[in-house]
């Protein structure tokens, strides 16, 4: 019987076996941020303790990083005590830092690809749920709370309980003006935002296969969405051209060997899985999340689901989502009305999102009711975009143009739904009070169709504005 | 070895029944609350969205309710705790006094920061969810006592039994949920596996 990916990883990595049963893994790449590790820091100092393996620990900025004006010191007197806590943590800990003066900035589970720091095979953490991202590249790649970064900084090891694998496997292709956002939002939909808990998902089959790199990004990226720690797509040849010459993978003679271990690692053909969910990929249409979790999601072209019909056992989460969200069972998706429209966040904020959602701006003008930014992910992205003219298509649309970083994702930084507003979002977590205000709506669903949802003022299908 | 106060054989407190599935930890601590470099203030914001107004003005949550203000176990529905990882969640409940979590099923990342915490989260039917639930709304001073030795739950003189992962329990059992002192004491075996762990040496042999 062959072995899966996460075996071969999770084996590699093993440390040993701990008193409490768990297994002790070494974690390759670690990657921190402002938020959650000033307090890792204060008990490594509080125990006396050093950081074990410097070097193979990452610091960037992105949560708390103003998006207009990035002066220093920051107008919000907190978040500027966080800029300046990482600064400190990590030049007395000898960490990289990839803080504002730095070309290569951006949000945690975008640079980090990008630089090609995540590599196949790897362990990374990161004290962030988003890290599931990384696995498109292959990766083991899980979030963590702060007492873990604390583990990892002490001892670059993690306790760890080895989860179950669902095989994901989706069938044929995607169909024209389907993203790997909607597949992810279907996935979630189909299986529940609990469904994944004591799992961790690996993407498979001819449609996951002919997803570009990004696109698998995206999607490993909101597997945490549904209840899954981790997820994974297999690294193949695509995986490996999207590496090559990047700054931090391997060079010349050492990047043969890297792709013999890579190719190793991907899981046997016979690999034995804890569970397969089969999918067909021509089956999935853009899709929306309209209530108060990612799983609360339906296609473009269908209407608002009644509670009645739901499982029993999802009535109450329906009838708060009503209750919060104010909109009508069973009414049509598309018509439902927008007043901001935001681009961008680790999910859907590198290059090809932004492109995608030029595609559907460029020669048109955005609702005079709706208020629309574009963040690219990383000051790479931004340099990219910039190279391509995109900023411009953005602008001329009615578009603001903003620096890297978080943004409208999470609400720790100054770009805030107020009130009521309802955000049509290329983020991933439509929660109560995600985007800043305890009452807003937050509509979940790819860049393409956040971009036609701003043109319009209301939901649409983004297939039918045609080009 | 751990000290004794870390051992948690039984914890005993009045119940706070906090109803609803998929209760996420932005929910639980809104965001704008982690603009802090320490954990210790941030027990007043448990909640804090669900439990005021934007006066300020108090609204109806449980945590609000004088017949559970002194509760020091929650009890909670479906996959408590999705979402973002941010230990602020638990550390928050744990600082505003909270010592236990009852419920249907935790999202994995917060109930792992749960026991790092040294906090139990006790898996229970969802029947026995909402018996536990009913059985404390009708007496909110009855005593809620967690055995993890025996993985049950004794609330007004009904048993319940719980689950929780192994590993968990044994942490728990022997107070040795604070890992850093286990991990590190292997620290030869730590650096015998990056030796053999190819990309760790940059692919050079």
């Amino acid at each position: 019987m062959g072995r899966s990916l996460l075996d071969k990883v999770w084996d590699l990595h093993k440390v040993g076996t701990l008193p409490s049963g768990q297994d002790q893994l070494f974690i390759g790449l670690h990657l921190i941020h402002e938020v959650t590790s000033p307090q890792a820091f204060q008990a490594l100092k509080d125990r006396g303790l050093k950081v074990m393996f410097p070097g193979r620990t990452f610091a960037t900025v992105d949560h708390i990083v103003p998006t207009d004006d990035q002066r220093r010191p920051f107008a919000d007197g907190q978040a500027e005590a966080m800029m300046q806590a990482i600064e400190r943590n990590t030049r007395e800990h000898g960490i990289r830092f990839f803080g504002l003066g730095s070309a290569e900035q951006g949000i945690v589970h975008i640079i980090g690809p990008e630089l090609g720091l995540t590599q196949p095979g790897m362990t990374v953490a990161c004290g962030d749920s988003h890290t599931s991202t990384h696995g498109a590249l292959g990766s083991l790649a899980f979030g963590v709370g702060t007492s873990q970064i604390r583990d990892i900084l002490a001892t670059q090891t993690l306790s760890l309980t080895r989860p179950k694998v669902r095989r994901i496997d989706v069938s044929g292709g995607l169909a024209a003006g389907v993203s790997s956002k909607d597949l992810i939002i279907r996935i979630i939909a189909d299986l529940g935002v609990n469904g994944g808990i004591g799992f961790a998902y690996e993407y498979a089959g001819p449609a996951i296969e002919s997803l570009p790199m990004e696109a698998r990004l995206t999607l490993c990226n909101m597997s945490i969405e549904a209840g899954a720690r981790a997820g994974y797509v297999n690294p193949d040849a695509t995986t490996f051209s999207y590496l090559k010459g990047r700054t931090f993978a391997p060079q010349g003679a050492d990047f043969e060997t890297a792709l013999t271990f890579w190719k190793g690692i991907a899981s046997d053909p016979d690999a034995r899985y804890d569970d397969v969910f089969k999918l067909e990929g021509a089956s999935v249409e853009p899709m929306v999340a309209w209530g108060i979790n990612p799983g609360q999601a339906v296609g473009v072209s269908r209407r608002l689901p009644r509670v009645s019909d739901a499982k029993p056992e999802d009535r109450d989460a329906l009838r708060k989502a009503y209750e919060h969200t104010g909109f009508d069972e069973n009414s049509p998706l598309q018509g439902l009305q927008v007043d901001v429209a935001f681009v961008g966040s680790c999910t859907n904020g590198r290059i090809s999102d932004l492109r995608e959602a030029a595609r559907v701006l460029k020669g048109r003008k955005v609702s005079p009711r709706v208020k629309a930014l574009a963040v690219p992910g990383s000051r790479s992205v931004a340099r990219q975009a910039e190279s391509e003219g995109l900023p411009d298509v953005f602008r001329a649309a009615g578009f603001q143009w903003r620096e890297a970083g978080c943004s409208m994702c999470l609400a720790m930084n100054p770009d805030k739904l107020t009130d009521r507003q309802v955000c049509a979002s290329s983020s991933n977590r439509n929660f109560i009070g995600r985007q800043g205000s305890p009452k807003g709506r937050t509509l979940l669903m790819s860049p393409a169709m956040v971009a036609a949802a701003a043109l319009a003022g209301e939901v649409v299908d983004v297939r039918a504005l045609g080009d | 070895m751990a000290a004794t106060e870390s051992v948690r054989v039984k914890v005993e407190g009045t119940g706070i029944p906090v109803p609803g599935d998929d209760i996420d930890t932005d929910r639980i601590i809104p965001a704008r609350y982690l603009r802090e470099i320490s954990f210790e203030a941030l027990g007043k914001y448990a909640f804090f969205d669900e439990r005021y107004d934007e006066a300020g003005k108090p609204k109806p949550h449980p945590l609000n309710d004088p017949r559970f203000q002194d509760g020091a176990i929650l009890i909670v529905g479906r996959n408590f705790g999705c979402g973002s990882s941010r230990e602020h969640a638990p550390q928050a409940l744990m600082r505003m006094g909270i010592r236990a979590f009852i419920g249907e099923s935790f999202a994995e990342i917060f109930s792992g920061n749960c026991t790092a915490l040294g906090l139990p989260a006790a898996r229970v039917s969802h029947e026995d969810a909402q018996a536990i639930a009913g059985l404390v709304e009708a007496d909110p001073h009855a005593a809620v006592s967690i055995d993890l030795d025996a993985a049950s739950i004794a609330v007004s003189g009904r048993r319940f039994s719980f689950t929780m992962p192994d590993s968990d329990r044994r942490s728990l059992l022997t107070g040795e949920w604070d890992t850093t002192s286990v991990l590190l004491s292997n620290e030869k075996s730590i650096r015998a596996a990056a030796a053999r762990i190819p990309y760790v040496n940059g692919f050079r042999t």
